[in-house]
């Protein structure tokens, strides 16, 4: 236990000494819960529209002045060909291409129909999607206005009408789920990156060997590196729970308790996985390749960009086999929904089952004797 | 000079088919300063990695201050001290912290911590840079700490490996007399060096040659027995039979 | 001449005979290519929707047949109060609930009113899903109608560039700039500092070499090597990730080779700037690996972002090489669009080589 001590007062002592992790400590916390939020947003608006109107009749200029006051959209060009305007859409400045073919408004009266001519552009097929569906809304409006201004009387056609009540976050801001996925990064890259290049430190200064003529046992030192790491942890992690208060007003719904139980296995487990780089590695430049290898993966795959549910099959399988995505899947849960226990139990049997395996492994492979 | 504090018989390290250290056998005494010679890559290091428990040995018998190497290891870690190549101390600690460190990790109490961590400083003429990183001192200075450091918590064993590498004769001759202190002390002391000047200070000396040893006796016998005015002849005269090259 | 030959041979059996960097050249740009090509996408598939049908007649059940058979949802049909949906959102077992009020098909000639509950605490997926239901419900009324109705007018929606509408298709052009930003960048700035640590550069500096030919050695591996990495990248989007390259291949070598050379030159800055490998990397890995993921533009929309934010995604080298990329391959056009972004690109080129060497130079001193 004394040994124990005298590990830790000297751990905590490089460590208030060394000005990178102190920066990376406080700096990166609060770039990234500054930064991702503001850059997050995923809504779709300014649907950039390129109209061509071969018409020019009344009816063309009546629909195109409703798009225009329906605020999804921002006409940026009225061109006369749709070659021109394929050309915004190839510069990227429009999503979409309306085509009003010649003779609209006298085929609509006469023939009763008539077709208009949609073009998006698919590769950001979100975009894509949602403005196409908004103009065709907006189509479909003016249609039946026209409907009405042709029959005054028309047969009661029935409306649907779908209401939504966004539970949690009524008015859909994606601050409340990218703030919590950032507390979770932050933990990651302490306790996976900061511990690893820490213990490899060690290994190239070679004072581990000094280290390793002493009464000091494998258990201890081992210790001795990740308690530190705990606690800086559970302090950023603090820090980052103060900051999404005072700065987003998020506050955990769910039981703090809780959610500390989680964060401290979950360090456990990101601290487990530094500690086996540091094992693989014997310089720091390699601890780094290789972290940066899983953590780009982890960091990808974990949800916190997108959704995990709409991945295929074995890539759900492949992120479900990372800590980060049960952790920020439970963060979340607790922050922003109030999960109790029993919701989230299962996660916490994931986290338990990675911090054993990973700190096994690493354990294992950690040698005090060659 | 009477009871032996490290024996081996036998002890060899084999790197696959290669001999690192080759079937060697010798005993240490008890206040001894005990000298390895020889060339870089002649298995030097690695005899001493093994009974510092280091390195586990292929084959062979060796006791270190009564403990088994194979199977005591941690016994003898709590009995000795040990000074590597590499400068192996904190250098973003201060001295006083390092010395605090490695003092209470090997068990001392705290309040004997502080005063003689404080009775050290003074003696290595340190007062003013206690509080100094070590990375910050001169390298002649960092070598008399790591050895200051690496006896004190009075180790019945030092294994010091190559520890005046680089440094200027006046320290080395300085770094000399704190060994002699330690052996008053009743310290042994177990060096490598291929300074040969520093040979002639040891009590014995052994020579290895592609990891087998080719002498073993005291510098004056082995200048007798060789003919040779100083150890450099001696050294020569053995080193020039070895089949492998540096590293 | 001869001399640099010499020592470009070198630099290649450094980098030959070390296999970790082998491992980061080339593994990590296939396993994240290959990884993310099929896992990220932007696009919401899969939502798990509780149906909770109260009227359970006809009309109902042809509508939730039509939810059904889209390809978004995966449906749990139960009737359920608000406190089962509350206990199954909080779960995370479902992330909405779409409630049909009692009498569904009996009042569909008048106006009916359905509910979505929604698990806000992911809005991208609640507004998605949203809409979803909302196409859903405007096809499904104009199947109602029996008789096409007089006076319609009907858009045909053309989808331009991605006629199968694939979710990931503009991931793929963003993630090789993203993959050969970091691992370009991260090798080189390693490189340099390397031959600074171990003290060979001082050797290089004192022998009859050009200081700038020594940089250009340096450069010239990696740009091989880069260039074999691109190729490979490229080999595997089209065989593997089925993208295909709809503009000219020799424009889109020619822009990558000027984006290698951007992230090479800043490699080489940051390596002359810094004085060990861990500095060097610590910018050039963890420094440069969240800009690279917000700013490059195909993971989060830059137009959303404040203004602040997209200035500074004007100097992210990766956001042009993205525009680029994405204008040859998955649109299949010319220079004459993408001369603009090339410009940039090279006037980044040289302003971060003319840095890197003036600091080079600077250092001799």
């Amino acid at each position: 236990m004394k040994i124990l001590f005298y590990l830790l007062q000297k751990e905590f002592r490089q460590i208030r000494r060394d000005k990178s992790i102190l920066a990376m400590m406080f700096v990166m916390p609060l770039v990234q819960l500054v930064i991702l939020p503001l850059a997050m947003d995923f809504d779709v608006r300014h649907i950039n529209l390129a109209l061509v109107d071969h018409d020019h009749s009344t009816f063309s200029r009546q629909l195109i002045s409703k798009i225009e006051a329906s605020g999804y959209f921002k006409p940026v060009s009225y061109t006369s060909t749709y070659q021109d305007a394929l050309k915004h859409i190839e510069r990227g400045t429009a999503d979409l291409i309306l085509e009003i073919p010649s003779g609209f408004e006298r085929n609509l009266v006469r023939e009763k129909s008539q077709q208009l001519g949609v073009s998006a552009d698919a590769i950001n097929g979100v975009k894509a999607g949602i403005g196409g569906s908004y103009l065709a809304q907006v189509i479909a409006d003016f249609n039946a206005g026209i409907r009405v201004q042709f029959n005054p009387a028309p047969p009661p056609a029935g409306t649907i009408m779908l209401t939504v009540s966004n539970w949690y976050n009524p008015l859909g801001a994606y601050k409340y789920n990218v703030v919590p996925g950032v507390l979770v990064l932050l933990l990651t890259l302490i306790g996976g990156y900061m511990a690893a290049l820490n213990i490899v430190r060690e290994k190239e200064n070679g004072t581990i060997e000094q280290i390793n003529v002493t009464p000091i046992r494998k258990w201890q030192f081992i210790l001795g590196k990740l308690i530190p790491f705990w606690v800086i942890g559970l302090l950023v992690f603090t820090v980052g729970l103060a900051v999404s208060w005072a700065v987003y007003g998020i506050f955990p719904k769910g039981s703090i308790l809780l959610l500390y139980l989680f964060a401290m296995v979950y360090l456990m487990a990101v601290l487990g996985f530094g500690l086996l780089i540091s094992t693989y590695s014997d310089t720091q430049v390699q601890a780094m390749f290789v972290a940066f290898f899983f953590m780009s993966i982890f960091m990808l795959m974990s949800g916190f960009f997108t959704s995990t549910d709409s991945m295929p099959a074995w890539s759900r399988t492949i992120s479900n086999l990372t800590p980060i995505t049960h952790f920020i899947r439970v963060d979340r849960m607790i922050i922003l929904k109030g999960s109790g226990f029993n919701e989230v139990q299962k996660e916490l049997y994931y986290l338990i089952g990675f911090a054993l395996i990973l700190n096994g492994w690493a354990i294992r492979n950690y040698r005090k004797t060659h | 000079m009477n009871e032996p504090v490290i024996s081996c018989t036998g002890l060899t390290k084999r790197f696959g088919d290669f001999y690192a250290v080759d079937h060697i056998t010798f005993d240490v005494y008890e206040g001894e300063i005990f000298g390895f010679l020889g060339a870089n890559g002649a298995g030097k290091t690695t005899a001493m990695r093994m009974l510092c428990g280091l390195s586990l040995p292929t084959s062979g018998q060796a006791r270190v201050a009564g403990f088994d190497v194979y199977t005591q290891t941690e016994a003898i870690k709590k009995n000795i001290g040990y000074m590597s190549q590499k400068f192996s101390l904190y250098e973003n600690l201060t001295i006083l912290e390092n010395i605090e460190f490695y003092g209470g990790v090997y068990g001392v109490p705290r309040p004997e911590l502080r005063a003689r961590s404080r009775e050290l400083v003074a003696t290595l003429g340190l007062e003013r840079e206690a509080r100094k990183l070590v990375g910050e001192l001169p390298l002649g200075w960092k070598q008399k700490l790591a050895f200051s450091v690496a006896v004190f918590h009075r180790p019945r064993i030092v294994f010091l490996d190559e520890p005046t590498g680089g440094v200027d004769p006046v320290t080395r001759r300085q770094f000399w007399d704190m060994i002699y202190e330690a052996t008053t002390q009743g310290i042994t002391v177990f060096v490598t060096t291929h300074y040969m000047d520093e040979a002639e200070y040891c009590n014995r000396i052994t020579v290895m040659v592609d990891g087998r040893i080719e002498a073993l006796d005291t510098p004056a016998n082995l200048k007798k027995q060789h003919d040779a005015g100083n150890i450099e002849d001696v050294f020569y005269q053995l080193a020039r039979q070895a089949k492998r090259t540096a590293d | 001449m001869e001399q640099l030959l010499v020592f470009i041979r070198k630099e290649f059996f450094h980098i030959f005979r070390d296999r970790r960097t082998l491992l980061i050249l080339f593994g990590l740009p296939v396993v994240q290519l290959l990884l993310f090509g099929f896992a990220l996408s932007n696009e919401v598939k899969n939502i798990r929707l509780m149906i909770a049908d109260n009227a359970g007649d006809v009309s109902s059940q042809e509508l939730i047949a039509k939810i059904r058979a889209s390809r978004y949802f995966i449906l749990e049909e139960q009737l359920a109060d608000y406190s089962e949906i509350e206990q199954k959102l909080k779960a995370g077992a479902i992330k909405g609930a779409l409630i049909f009020p009692a009498g569904f098909g009996n009042d569909l000639s008048g106006a009916v009113q359905l509910q979505l509950i929604a698990d806000g605490s992911d809005p991208n997926i609640a507004k998605t899903m949203f809409n979803y239901l909302n196409s859903i419900l405007a096809d499904y009324r104009q199947s109602k109608t029996t008789s096409l109705p007089d006076y319609r007018i009907e858009p045909e929606i053309r989808l331009l560039y991605n006629e199968e509408g694939s979710g990931s298709l503009g991931f793929i052009p963003g993630l090789m700039a993203l993959i050969l930003m970091i691992v370009c960048t991260a090798l080189t700035s390693v490189a340099v500092v390397k031959e600074k640590e171990t003290g060979t550069m001082e050797v290089l500096l004192v022998s009859p070499f050009k200081p700038a030919y020594v940089l250009l050695a340096k450069a010239i591996p990696y740009l091989l090597l880069s260039l074999l990495n691109f190729t490979l990248i490229v080999a595997m989007a089209l065989l593997v990730l089925n993208v295909e390259v709809k503009g000219s291949l020799f424009l889109l070598f020619a822009t990558s080779t000027l984006f290698i050379i951007t992230c090479l030159s800043f490699g080489l800055l940051i390596s002359n700037v810094t004085s060990s490998q861990q500095t060097a990397l610590l910018i050039s890995l963890m420094g440069m690996m969240l800009p690279t993921l917000i700013f490059t533009g195909f993971l989060l929309p830059i137009e959303n972002m404040p203004g602040i934010l997209q200035l500074i995604s004007n100097l992210v080298p990766s956001r042009w090489y993205y525009l680029i990329t994405k204008a040859i391959m998955l649109k299949g056009l010319g220079i004459a669009y993408i001369w603009k972004e090339t410009l940039v690109l090279s006037g980044m080129t040289v302003f971060l080589l003319g840095l890197a060497i003036k600091k080079f130079s600077i250092r001799l001193q």
